[in-house]
């Protein structure tokens, strides 16, 4: 194992974590907030995807699918939380379960209604499709450097949002005292739409960056859904912070897991989540239980 | 309430006497012999990942029989289809209510290899004729193998073990292979390594990864650092897009010659474009095979489905020509099992993949071609293996 190696493994985990970050932070949020238990998250992810598939084909840019389909998603995640979600805040999970997943099927029949079940790929803009060669065989890709980058910008945008803005208080502080928060008269409703519609257009955002390297495919939002639920678990439930951490861990157990341990990949993952959790029960950052 | 519920009850008996009056008016089917309308069952994945290739089928098959007047043996057909959503747990109960409820008489399906075992199962025990359309599950044709089971498509490890030879024959004698852990996966790369090691050949490190997982990045990293002579893999549909366009991106395009069972480029050539020039694959289909079956059964299936007939649409034709075969060597009559099975079984199916016939295990004995991508299109170079038949192990039949 030379340099170069471990310095390419290391870039793609960190790429993956970055990535998983972008998904794990609206559910986070939405869950920490809201109380929801949001199963139609991947939804979002795999939503951003096909959109960025179709505008790109429309559009012929990448940049303008994305500029295009960002608010796209916004409106998609107002309409689901005024129309579906806003049912579900004094219930308890087990109705949040049902109607979220209820969500992800229809989700499903109306993009194999829209765009069909077969997988399409997005193409890498030119000036980014080159790869920086290391030695005589390895290179690696500037498109996942450019993606490493963008989601590193929208961490750092997230964290002053949460902790130098009015909004971002707001958030923190509904975070920690839903109930406190409405007896000041703050409009909690207006908050948790808020709230609804920046995670559904961070996940769909995912999902349009990603769309170049992933292609774009039926099944592809349950498959990160998933990963970002571990990812929300070992950061502790409604913590930015430990969603950072968690999907950064999550990114480089599974990159070095499935190097090191090829047969056992699929469950390093969980292995972490497992020795996160008998530490601390709560996840990295969570409150104690 | 109470008179609610009589209503209703007495509801039910007329309806029941009416019903079983209409029943005993129903001629048996030996009494109206070949008038009574054949009725086929097609359980394929309509949705899902694997709705493409389910459709396709579907759509191939229905054609072949309308080119046939839209009659098998004399008779008209019916069509039930139930969507199987490639869900094994389903699959049982899918395939059983078919047969019992539903009451088909051929059994059509499907892609899904363990969706297909499931099927098998239920048609071994029901005795109806089942011919599936793709699953290459060894076991299909394998241990499971049966008198009234067929497959027009292939086993996993048909078209991936020309493969090893071909890589040989390019001179190359050090190989990376790589799948995902399900049997599929185990079953091509299997077949690939046979014959990469009997001709020679040694395969440095087999790469499994989780069913259905797509991050390839890793792996690359790591084979880019190994330098094999060359890379075999097994990808199909999402996943194969991906790792063709991850491996070009992860700059091993050109570097490390790619190759495949034919399934890394079939369905996915146009998205991939020039990402995928260069990998060679064998598989017993091309798009571009010259022959007059071919170019007469792709213009027309582009007339019925709207879109470019593939691998899988080739597959479902052919069962649509099996079925054919069968029944009218028995005039219609699907209860002379045996002459039907023996009148299949020694068919030669003409193909757009070329005629095949089909061996001991009713797997294809089919010419694998050796195919080669550049710009989106492929290019046939050859036949990698002449009429390759499956060594079904484990049948006894």
């Amino acid at each position: 194992m030379d340099t170069s190696y471990l310095l390419i493994q290391t870039l793609n985990g960190l790429q993956y974590g970055f990535l998983l970050f972008l998904v794990a932070s609206g559910l986070t949020l939405i869950f920490g907030i809201m109380g929801i238990i949001n199963l139609a998250h991947g939804s979002f992810f795999m939503i951003g995807a096909y959109l960025c598939y179709w505008l790109a084909e429309k559009t012929g840019s990448l940049w303008l699918a994305i500029l295009l389909g960002v608010p796209i998603s916004v409106l998609v995640g107002l309409v689901v939380e005024r129309f579906g979600i806003v049912f579900l805040y004094k219930r308890d999970h087990l109705y949040q379960v049902l109607l979220t997943y209820g969500l992800i099927l229809i989700f499903n029949e109306l993009r194999a209604i829209l765009w069909g079940n077969d997988v399409q790929s997005v193409k890498i803009p030119a000036f980014l499709a080159a790869s920086i060669p290391l030695t005589e065989t390895q290179a690696y890709p500037i498109y996942r450097l450019f993606i490493s980058f963008v989601c590193l910008l929208l961490a750092a945008g997230l964290y002053v949002v949460i902790q130098r803005t009015k909004l971002g208080m707001t958030i923190r502080a509904g975070a920690a005292n839903r109930e406190m928060v409405q007896a000041l008269g703050l409009d909690i409703n207006r908050l948790f739409a808020i709230v609804f519609a920046l995670g559904a257009a961070l996940a769909a955002f995912a999902g349009m960056v990603n769309a170049p390297v992933s292609s774009v495919y039926p099944g592809m939002g349950e498959e990160i859904l998933i990963v970002s639920f571990v990812v929300v678990v070992i950061g502790g439930l409604g913590s930015i912070k430990g969603a950072f951490l968690g999907a950064m861990m999550i990114g480089m157990a599974d990159t070095f897991g499935s190097v090191l341990l090829p047969t056992g990949s699929g469950t390093v993952v969980y292995a972490v989540m497992a020795l996160v959790l008998l530490w601390r029960p709560q996840g990295l950052f969570g409150r104690a239980i | 309430m109470n008179e609610n519920g009589l209503t209703t009850t007495r509801r039910t008996i007329l309806k029941g006497a009416a019903a079983g009056a209409a029943v005993s008016f129903i001629p048996t089917r030996f009494a109206i012999g070949q008038a009574a309308k054949l009725k086929i069952g097609l359980m394929l994945p309509f949705s899902g990942t694997f709705a493409s290739p389910g459709v396709n089928i579907a759509e191939a098959f229905k054609l072949r029989i309308a080119e046939n007047g839209g009659k098998v043996g004399g008779r008209d057909v019916e069509y039930i289809q139930v969507d199987d959503e490639s869900a094994p747990p389903k699959a049982k109960d899918n395939a059983a209510k078919l047969i019992t409820k539903d009451k088909v008489d051929v059994l059509i399906g499907t892609v899904h290899s363990g969706v297909a075992e499931a099927m098998a199962a239920v048609a071994r025990e029901e005795g109806t004729l089942t011919i599936c359309p793709n699953a290459g599950a060894g076991k299909i044709t394998g241990e499971m193998c049966a008198p009234n089971i067929f497959r027009s498509s292939f086993s996993n490890w048909q078209p991936a073990y020309p493969c090893g030879k071909v890589m040989i024959n390019d001179g190359l004698k050090k190989a990376v292979m790589m799948s995902w852990n399900y049997p599929a996966g185990h079953e091509a790369t299997g077949g690939f390594k046979e014959n990469f090691v009997a001709n020679g050949g040694t395969v440095v490190k087999e790469i499994f990864l989780d069913f259905p997982k797509v991050e390839f990045q890793a792996y690359l990293t790591e084979i880019a650092s190994i330098k094999p002579d060359g890379v075999f893999v097994f990808f199909a549909g999402a996943g194969a897009l991906k790792f063709i366009q991850d491996y070009a991106a992860a700059g091993l395009q050109g570097k490390i010659p790619l190759y495949g069972s034919g399934f890394i480029t079939d369905g996915v050539l146009k998205q991939a474009g020039a990402a995928a020039d260069g990998i060679k694959s064998t598989l017993h289909y091309a798009d571009a095979l010259d022959n007059a079956m071919n170019k007469k059964f792709r213009p027309a299936f582009k007339a019925v489905a709207n879109k470019d007939a593939d691998v899988y649409a080739v597959q479902g034709y052919d069962a649509g020509t099996m079925l054919i075969k069968g029944m009218d060597a028995v005039k219609g009559d699907i209860k002379a099992t045996k002459a039907l099975y023996a009148a299949i079984a020694g068919a030669t199916i003409e193909s757009p993949r070329g005629n095949f016939t089909l061996g001991k295990n009713h797997n294809p004995v089919q010419d694998i071609y050796l195919r080669i991508a550049k710009g989106g299109e492929e290019t046939v170079l050859g036949i990698a293996h002449k009429a390759l038949a499956d060594p079904g192990k484990g049948c006894s039949m």
